[in-house]
């Protein structure tokens, strides 16, 4: 008897092991030419999971205040053991990752696996887009470099656009009227307590109702297997689809080790708060669609504040995105053709503007 | 409402007593208008220079500014319409201040300390005894009316504090006002000095500090000549006046053996080498036997001289080739992610040696030189092995990187040919 079945009896014998995996062994997910773009979720599971691992390490040398963070990142990577390798690491798996759930949520889209009754799959997965978003925000600024400094002024001085409570919300981000080492302290709260925390809740959350309703099935299949003499096409879910995730994680972490080894995450110089901005600042490339599109609303449109009406605009677009599932929950016909035309405006837009934004001067 | 005569008396009086005071009130405000009545503006407001004054003109200039008139400097009635009262001998008229005049009438209120502190405490009042000292007080003195007076800088009717960037005497013009005379042949004629101050100035590296690049501390005309005592600082002198910015030079110069030297050649300090207006960045070729050092200039080969002005080139070029080796593995490092601003940091002190080597020069004792330079050798290859290192660390990583990238292609191919292993033996659900 080999230690894994030892292991198993033992298990099964306290707690009903195999009763507890049963329903994973008869599991099964769907299997077809679009099945590839599932692993997206999975890729960006593996990626906050290398986030929080790698997190945890930097934890143990960070010091969160304005006197010594920059200093104790130059510790990390230059005298810890490897040190280089895990912000490396962790700050490309923080790009990976948001890249990889814009992918999926646009996958998501195109295949139409919004539709009832997974409507909630997609707003707990878009509030976990927007936590994600957070993440990156307040991680930018915890080395205290001075590209991150005056990023973080530029990105809460539109926060404070936010009509009627931009004011508030840019002091609350700041914890003052200025970007200081009480921000610092601030932000390191909020990335490594808050955001964490509600992250955890949401992607339970959205973990269970991918388990409760599985994965989608795109309708052109759905309808190609209808006229099929086969039927639908499915694997199971532990171990084939499973085995298939696990080599798109490896894959994954062999961009992350091309990527932090030949191009190690920089640190820049330190932030001084009194120095002029430098030219060019530019925020991170997630939010460079949304920097741009502010820069060039005009200063006043009528008697309204440029900036403040794009804010806005940005606001009820998100909020129209997050409710998409609503407006189309079938999938077919009109409102089918609008969230389409929807998400290829929003993926052309977003796309534009981000190389916009780094063309321009 | 119906009031009665004897009602009424009171409120009649009250308004004439009222109405009695509005018109005296009107009546001494007219009179304080006919007292600050300027008619000559009237007049020269209308005729053309050197006669004409614009109005707009006039109310720029700082003496205008503090409340004083033409009246201040020229004298006369300006409250008098009638030109011959306005500009009467009898009403105290000067007429035009002639040029010999100019500084004695300029010094009545600016050598008064205090008249002058109720406008600026500050203000030095010691300009017309320093004229009196330079050369154009001194040759005005004899009668020479064409040297600079007060209004050749300051201007006249335009006149601006130094601190305003529109002044002739602004530290960014000075070089320009002193030009329009000293740069003039035709003007400079008979006065045997030459006229391409200016030019060299303008090639110099002083002005290219003060000009080109805005530091209003860099030196101009006036800071080695003086300005109301203008005068050429001479051969004894010149060394201090370098040295009031050049204070570690001077210094050093002071315990060379060149010092003692170049006293018994009469040879002034720092200008024997450096140049007087155009002075330019020096270089390390100044020093040595090439062609363009100046040591040759009195130096030849064979003496001692020349041995230690030789040792000394050769000692910066070795520490600014260090540098340079380990700038360039820095760069290598640097631009391939390695993390080495510590590396840079020093690498910047060592740079400083370098800087401090170059000042000892001044002291023209190759073994004070050597100590600078063995500080800069010794931190340049610091930093060049810090280099080395981060390019050993970056080689290891991509050995890492590749035998990872094996590890995880070998896992890929395995897992897939398990994959094929299973679905070949079970069939799909």
């Amino acid at each position: 008897m080999g230690v894994l079945r030892r292991v198993r009896d033992w298990l099964d014998q306290r707690f009903g092991w195999a009763e507890l995996i049963a329903p994973l062994k008869k599991k099964t997910v769907p299997a077809h030419r679009y099945s590839y773009w599932y692993f997206l979720g999975g890729i960006t599971l593996f990626l906050f999971l290398i986030q929080v691992g790698t997190g945890i390490l930097l934890l143990l040398y960070y010091r969160p205040s304005a006197n010594e963070a920059f200093e104790s990142v130059q510790y990390i990577m230059t005298q810890v053991q490897f040190g280089w390798l895990v912000r490396s690491i962790h700050s490309w798996a923080a790009n990976l990752m948001i890249l990889s759930a814009f992918l999926h949520m646009f996958s998501v889209l195109f295949l139409r696996a919004y539709r009832k009754p997974r409507e909630l799959t997609w707003v707990s997965g878009m509030v976990l887009l927007a936590l994600a978003l957070g993440f990156g925000f307040s991680g930018y600024l915890l080395p205290w470099n001075t590209l991150a400094f005056f990023a973080t002024k530029v990105g809460t001085d539109v926060a404070a656009q936010v009509p009627l409570v931009g004011r508030w919300l840019m002091i609350f981000l700041r914890g003052g009227e200025e970007v200081t080492g009480a921000t610092l302290i601030r932000f390191f709260g909020f990335h490594v307590a808050l955001l964490p925390g509600i992250t955890t809740l949401f992607l339970a959350l959205h973990l269970l109702l991918v388990q409760r309703f599985g994965i989608s099935v795109p309708p052109a299949v759905e309808k190609e297997w209808q006229g099929s003499s086969r039927g639908a096409r499915e694997i199971r879910f532990f171990p084939n689809f499973l085995l298939r995730e696990l080599m798109a994680w490896y894959v994954a972490l062999g961009v992350l080790g091309v990527l932090a080894a030949l191009l190690p995450w920089g640190l820049g110089t330190k932030a001084d708060p009194f120095a002029p901005a430098p030219a060019g600042i530019k925020p991170e490339w997630y939010f460079m669609f949304m920097f741009q599109t502010l820069k060039l609303i005009p200063a006043k449109i009528g008697f309204i504040d440029g900036e403040q009406l794009g804010v806005l605009l940005f606001a009820v677009a998100g909020l129209v995105w997050l409710l998409l599932p609503f407006f189309d929950p079938e999938g077919r016909g009109r409102a089918q053709r609008w969230v389409l035309g929807a998400g290829i405006f929003a993926l052309t837009y977003i796309a534009g503007m981000t190389a916009y934004g780094y063309m321009a001067k | 409402m119906n009031l009665t005569a004897k009602e009424l008396l009171p409120a009649v009086r009250r308004g004439i007593s009222i109405s009695c005071f509005a018109v005296l009130v009107i009546l001494l405000g007219s009179g304080a208008q006919a007292q600050t009545k300027n008619s000559c503006l009237d007049c020269h407001a209308v005729l053309d220079p050197p006669l004409g004054v614009k109005a707009e003109q006039f109310a720029q200039d700082i003496h205008a500014q503090k409340g004083l008139t033409c009246v201040s400097c020229h004298g006369g009635d300006p409250t008098s319409e009638d030109p011959t009262r306005a500009m009467s001998r009898a009403a105290g008229f000067r007429g035009k201040i002639s040029r010999s005049q100019t500084p004695a009438l300029c010094s009545r209120c600016h050598s008064d300390g205090s008249y002058m502190r109720q406008f600026n405490p500050s203000l030095r009042t010691d300009q017309y005894a320093q004229y009196l000292t330079s050369v154009h007080g001194k040759r005005l003195a004899r009668g020479d009316t064409k040297v600079a007076v007060c209004t050749d800088c300051h201007g006249v009717h335009d006149l601006r504090p130094a601190r305003d960037p529109r002044s002739k005497v602004h530290a960014l013009n000075i070089d320009e006002t002193c030009s329009r005379c000293h740069a003039n042949a035709e003007y400079m004629k008979g006065y045997s000095i030459p006229t391409d101050q200016f030019a060299s100035y303008s090639a110099s590296v002083h002005h290219d500090a003060l000009v080109v690049r805005g530091d209003l501390s860099a030196p101009t005309c006036s800071t080695c000549h003086g300005n109301h005592g203008a005068a050429p600082p001479g051969v004894a002198s010149v060394e201090f006046v370098c040295s009031t910015c050049h204070v570690f030079q001077a210094q050093l110069f002071d315990q060379s053996p060149h010092k003692a030297a170049f006293a018994a050649m009469g040879l002034p300090a720092c200008v024997t080498c450096h140049s007087n207006h155009r002075i330019l960045r020096p270089t390390d070729a100044m020093i040595g036997t090439a062609e363009e050092a100046v040591c040759l200039n009195c130096h030849s080969s064979g003496d001692q001289g020349f041995a230690a002005a030789e040792e000394m080139h050769r000692q910066l070029k070795s520490l600014e080739a260090a540098l340079a080796r380990a700038d360039q593995v820095l760069s290598q490092a640097e631009s391939s992610g390695m993390e080495v601003s510590q590396a840079r940091l020093d690498r910047g002190q060592a740079r400083d040696a370098l800087t401090k080597a170059r000042v000892t020069i001044h002291a023209f004792q190759v073994a004070r030189v050597a100590e600078d330079i063995g500080v800069g050798v010794k931190g340049a290859e610091q930093t060049y092995q810090a280099g080395v290192k981060a390019l050993v660390e970056r080689d290891y990583r991509r050995k890492g990187l590749a035998v990872s990238l094996i590890t995880i292609l070998v896992v890929l191919i395995g897992l897939r040919l398990y994959i094929l292993h299973l679905e070949a033996r079970e069939p799909a659900p």
